[in-house]
């Protein structure tokens, strides 16, 4: 029987209380999102945050920084790097979401500022989850003005390598690629970005699921991406039953997997009872796999909800995971 | 409804003989002291008491309506002094809505996005009290602009419906009950306001059923509008001229007209109401920039099928600005008016040759 484990992408919603004050201190416009040399009083709050979302993710079996400071969501890793310059505002895929557009001007060097989030969360658990865009999702999200095509996914691959290999120790990493699905890359891309991955997941020892969102793959994306070294690819159940259970089933997948089973898009509170029968009917239609390690997440980040919507879904995923292994050990 | 309805919003003197509808599309700056009295009727530890709230946003709606009407604009608003968001202004009206607390749009910035969590149905009125009100301190006609049923639905979070569309569709029946309710009350000019159709263009086909359950059984003489914004047109046009609307009002100037060709091919056969100053930027166009930007609507419909508006709601500017803005698309409408009617410029124009 495979391990049951509950995580999640991570990007949560700032507390409510953080809301307030942040937009007192920081403001509401453009030039006051965080370009990463943000005053003392910003950094304290950021630090009473990431502690309080340490202790809302009690139940979970890996727990995640929770990205509090990424205003530009996936951006972030760009939007504060030197050598990067904030365009317009854009909208972030289909969302009534937006954030700064990330123009590459110069050479993506290593900068440490994911790092550097992760050593205090580090500290607090042995069960530390990194999460990062992928690189092929986090180089759509950018526009790039120094490399040039066909070698900017592999700069923007190099760069996350850097930031990885800086992480304090972590069990696991999720590589966050929904534009695989939303803006899926065109023959030999598809080949690239799988390539792109590797290089990233080669810079850890620690578990790494390549997580998509918004759909299933096309066949082919699915095909390549399978190439890549990694552990587990996540395949969001809420938004795409059938194509991901297609994908599955005609071209198997790692030996570990992740399930997107708790809408991160809305407030409906799925009972861990539902998350378990929706493992239960993914399994039964999945009899040629032999999984290791099953993680229970939701489809997408959870910056979306509303604080308490947002507590009580890491409680359905902690329930769901948790009741499940006494069966298992049974 | 009808096309031919924009002729009773022509002032009995105007001066001119073509007729260049001038409006706004709707918020407008609240006067500082509203947000102040805000805060106090908030503060559950203040006297200030509902009758107090209810005075303070009359004596907003009042000024505001009357400074539209300083500027000489045809048809008013009162800049939503009552509303905060364009959606939780409405589902806090609607039975069938719950709120869970703030989520974020971009940066800091926050909307207490609503749940639907049961079947919407119709409580009380929405924008009556508003219409009345600011019918009886102007002379003018009032325009009302409503949040439409698609982005009511997409902009919510849905608990209760199979998808989107089944909601949306169910908004729109109560859509229609409130224009009802508002025509009784002797609106004659409602604007749906759908920025989320910018969003998600894919899903047109859903704006155009809300829009026939909106329009069922509106009189001949209710002019119907609907505003879409900051999105890629080309990816709605010509399907939206289906829509049973007299009235597009789109946003233009922004892109300084970029988009303006989308509406060229096929021939655009509906009212336009074109934004011709910019929403986001602070300076205030001049009369001669603003009638330049006026031309590029006459490039797509005749004047007398022409309205003239700023792009978008106006409120994040300051005061000032949005009624130097407002004032000068009002002088450069009658301007071009008076150019038409001494024949100094056509009523339609070609467009500017590349050369």
């Amino acid at each position: 029987m495979p391990e049951l484990v509950a995580s999640t992408p991570g990007l949560y919603p700032l507390p409510d209380w953080a809301k307030d004050r942040l937009s007192s201190l920081k403001g509401h416009q453009k030039h006051d999102l965080i370009d990463g040399e943000e005053s003392e009083a910003i950094t304290a709050v950021y630090e009473e945050v990431r502690e309080e979302l340490i202790g809302d993710q009690a139940g979970l079996d890996l727990v995640v920084e929770g990205q509090a400071r990424w205003d530009d969501m996936l951006a972030h890793p760009l939007t504060v790097h030197e050598n990067v310059e904030t365009g317009g505002i854009v909208r972030y895929y289909d969302n009534n979401n937006f954030y700064r557009d990330p123009v590459v001007t110069g050479p993506l060097t290593e900068s440490g500022d994911v790092a550097d989030e992760l050593e205090a969360t580090a500290e607090r658990t042995d069960s530390l989850q990194a999460v990062l865009p992928g690189p092929y999702s986090l180089a759509d999200l950018a526009t790039d003005e120094h490399y040039g095509e066909g070698e900017f996914v592999e700069a923007v691959a190099e760069f996350l390598a850097g930031e990885v290999s800086q992480f304090p120790d972590h069990e696991a990493l999720f590589l966050l690629e929904p534009s695989l699905v939303e803006n899926p890359p065109t023959d030999g891309e598809d080949e690239r970005a799988s390539e792109a991955i590797d290089l990233v997941a080669g810079a850890t020892d620690a578990d790494v699921v390549v997580h998509t969102y918004w759909g299933a793959l096309e066949e082919k994306v699915h095909a390549h991406l399978l190439d890549a070294d990694v552990d587990a690819i996540g395949y969001d159940f809420v938004s795409e039953v059938d194509d991901n259970l297609y994908n599955i089933q005609e071209y198997g997948t790692k030996a570990s997997i992740a399930l997107g089973l708790v809408d991160g898009q809305n407030t409906l509170v799925e009972s861990p009872e539902t998350v378990r029968d929706r493992v239960d009917w993914i399994t039964e239609r999945l009899p040629a796999q032999e999984f290791d390690r099953i993680t229970l997440s939701s489809n997408t980040e959870l910056f979306y909800l509303p604080e308490n919507r947002y507590e009580e879904k890491l409680a359905t995923l902690a329930a769901a995971a948790a009741e499940r292994t006494p069966e298992v050990n049974a | 409804m009808s096309r031919q309805a924009r002729e009773q919003f022509r002032r009995a003197d105007h001066e001119n003989e073509t007729f260049v509808l001038t409006t706004v599309v709707g918020s407008y700056p609240k006067p500082t002291w509203l947000n102040r009295v805000r805060e106090l009727y908030e503060d559950p530890d203040h006297g200030f008491d509902e009758a107090d709230w209810a005075e303070a946003t009359d004596d907003a709606s009042r000024l505001i309506a009357n400074e539209h009407e300083r500027a000489g604009l045809d048809v008013v608003v009162d800049g939503e002094m009552r509303r905060t968001e364009m959606v939780e202004y409405f589902a806090h009206r609607i039975d069938g809505y719950q709120f869970n607390g703030p989520v974020k749009v971009w940066g800091h910035n926050y909307f207490d996005k609503p749940s639907v969590v049961s079947e919407v149905e119709y409580g009380e009125t929405w924008l009556v009290d508003e219409y009345e009100f600011t019918a009886g301190v102007t002379e003018r006609p009032v325009k009302v602009p409503i949040t439409g049923p698609y982005t009511l639905a997409n902009w919510s979070f849905n608990e209760a419906y199979e998808d989107t569309e089944a909601l949306a569709y169910d908004l729109a029946d109560l859509v229609n009950e409130e224009i009802e309710t508002l025509v009784e009350a002797g609106a004659r000019y409602i604007q749906i306001d759908e920025p989320a159709l910018a969003t998600t263009p894919d899903d047109h086909a859903i704006v155009g059923g809300c829009l026939e359950r909106i329009a069922k059984g509106i009189p001949e003489d209710v002019y119907l509008g609907l505003h879409v914004c900051y999105g890629d047109y080309s990816r709605i046009y010509p399907e939206i001229l289906d829509y049973p609307v007299d009235e597009f009002d789109l946003e233009l100037a922004n892109g300084d007209y970029d988009q303006l060709d989308v509406f060229r091919d096929p021939e655009f056969t509906a009212n336009l109401a074109l934004g011709v100053t910019d929403a986001h930027d602070a300076r205030v166009e001049s009369v001669a920039e603003i009638k330049e930007n006026i031309k590029k609507g006459l490039e797509i419909v005749p004047a007398d099928r022409l309205t003239v508006s700023p792009d978008c709601g106006l409120k994040l500017l300051p005061r000032e600005v949005a009624y130097g803005k407002t004032k000068n698309m009002v002088d450069a409408a009658r301007e071009i008016e008076a150019e038409i009617d001494s024949g100094e410029l056509d009523s339609r124009l070609r467009p500017a040759s590349a050369d």
